[in-house]
């Protein structure tokens, strides 16, 4: 059964240096509260698993919280480059980051695997790419009933995922609706699991298209309302498409990077 | 359409590029959208002459229809809108990979002369780049399992070059018979649609060859923006002008809300 607690403590129980953590969502409900909590949290050498590190790994990678990234794409959507991520490639800035590059399908495998109990995934994939160069979790692999050459790709088994949902039972089951991308393949491969939810309600009330992650398959729920802003969550709020753009300016330069970090989240301690 | 009219319409180069690229879509067709310019392309297509035209994109939507270009791929109105919608790796695995999508609409940060897309790195060394790019997203699986493959880029010798620093996405790799020697189930680029012009495969070599130009466009001006020793097709074509109403759609287009 899944616990009911506060953003800081679903974070601090939950998410430990070293840790392999993935925070999912595709471009909707993204759990930027919960990022900025473990930046608050000061963790560290984090192996960051994401589809999409868009700003939200930005401001972790930023931070210092990160030592290896696990993605299929970082870049700001619709606005341009993740500054921070790029500073952290080209530069080490503010300490190296390790990267292991992936593609959207071989990510999303990954997943699938793990959430499957299985090993590795097959896909037909990455064929003529220079991925499989640089990436050793991409592998070739003969089909045993055809012949045919296939991708195979590691299960990914977080040691802990962090998704954001529209809400949550008293009993911490979990509803959420609209694009779903990978969640509930992150939450089920992963050993722990915190939901972020815009509201904890008496009843579920079914919605079309809706999804529901049973209590017993969560660890830790936490009621943050706005936790996916700038992002968006169906239902509640829109995305803040000028927040992506204000952070094109926040990300580009160091100082102004530390300063947002300051300002708007370390001294911001106790305020969930 | 007539090309003797004359427009008395003004437009930009990229108004040019994104009508020219609207126009190879069909309505009876399934596209995979990439966002940027070829979201606006897809979109004005589905405006204009290809109401039917269902648009597919990664973030889980199918058949969307966005009354406004969505300001990513997972923008909100691509699911309201939506026919179904859909988890990511449903997305990969059972529309994409078994061949239901006719067209991958992509775009480009480096493309070369077979075109072979780079979106991860400029520079040779992956390790030390000069410059990190986003990375493959979709591109890779869309490049391969998509029946054909157009790509919508703007042209200059930084985007258009001998052969990429870093191969994302397969295109014809360095030349005719390279996709069926890996097994690549689509035809690849069949098309790439710039700002100055129109280039297809030639069906010898794979190479790209320039086969239309855009209005006010000269040879030279494409030979300047290619890094390669660019070819000509000898059925080289002029690209009609923009309609007013292509025009006024594409606007229209950009200026909703």
């Amino acid at each position: 059964m899944a616990d009911i607690v506060s953003l800081a403590d679903g974070v601090g129980r939950l998410v430990r240096d070293g840790d392999t953590v993935a925070l999912e969502g595709f471009t909707h409900l993204i759990p930027h509260a919960a990022g900025q909590e473990i930046i608050r949290q000061r963790r560290r050498n984090l192996t960051l698993v994401r589809m999409t590190p868009d700003i939200v790994y930005d401001q972790l990678i930023g931070a210092g919280c990160a030592r290896k990234l696990i993605f299929s794409w970082g870049g700001n959507p619709g606005v341009g480059s993740l500054h921070r991520f790029r500073d952290a490639v080209q530069h080490g800035w503010p300490v190296p980051l390790e990267i292991e590059e992936h593609s959207h399908a071989g990510m999303a495998n990954r997943y699938v695997a793990g959430a499957s109990g299985l090993p590795f995934a097959v896909l037909r994939g990455y064929s003529g790419t220079d991925l499989p160069e640089h990436t050793d979790t991409i592998k070739p692999i003969t089909c045993p009933f055809t012949g045919e050459r296939l991708a195979a790709v590691p299960a990914i088994n977080p040691d802990v995922s962090i998704i954001h949902a529209q809400r949550a039972d008293r009993a911490g089951n979990v509803q959420l609706w609209g694009l779903v991308g990978v969640q509930k393949e992150a939450v089920l491969a992963a050993k722990r699991s915190l939901v972020t939810v815009e509201e904890v309600v008496d009843e579920l009330a079914p919605v079309p298209g809706g999804m529901v992650l049973p209590t017993w398959a969560v660890t830790c729920v936490a009621e943050v309302p706005h936790g996916a802003h700038p992002s968006y969550a169906q239902g509640y709020y829109d995305r803040d498409n000028a927040y992506y753009e204000y952070w094109d300016s926040v990300g580009r330069n160091r100082d102004s990077f530390e300063a947002w970090v300051r300002e708007k989240v370390l001294d911001m301690e106790g305020s969930r | 359409m007539s090309t003797t009219t004359e427009s008395e319409a003004t437009y930009t180069s990229d108004e040019m590029m994104s009508i020219a690229a609207a126009r190879v879509l069909r309505g009876d067709q399934r596209c995979f959208v990439g966002i940027g310019l070829p979201s606006t392309a897809a979109n004005l297509a589905r405006r204009t002459h290809a109401p039917d035209l269902v648009l597919v994109y990664e973030s889980g939507t199918l058949g969307s229809k966005p009354g406004r270009l969505p300001a990513s791929i997972g923008d909100g109105i691509l699911a309201e809108t939506a026919d179904a919608v859909i988890s990511v790796p449903e997305v990969f695995n059972y529309w994409l990979q078994p061949g239901r999508i006719d067209v991958g609409f992509l775009g480009a940060a480096q493309l070369d002369r077979f075109g072979n897309i780079n979106t991860t790195v400029i520079g040779t060394d992956y390790a030390n780049p000069k410059v990190r790019l986003p990375g493959a997203g979709g591109a890779p699986e869309i490049a391969a399992s998509c029946r054909e493959v157009f790509v919508v880029v703007r042209q200059s010798r930084r985007s258009f070059v001998e052969k990429v620093d870093f191969v994302t996405s397969f295109g014809h790799g360095r030349g005719r018979g390279d996709r069926e020697r890996l097994g690549l189930p689509g035809a690849g680029p069949t098309l790439v649609i710039t700002d100055l012009g129109v280039f297809r495969p030639d069906p010898e070599t794979s190479e790209l060859v320039l086969s239309q130009l855009h209005p006010g466009v000269e040879v030279a001006d494409v030979r300047e923006a290619t890094g390669w020793e660019l070819k000509v097709s000898p059925e080289l074509s002029s690209t009609p002008e923009p309609t007013e109403a292509e025009l006024a759609a594409l606007r229209a287009l950009k200026e909703a809300k």
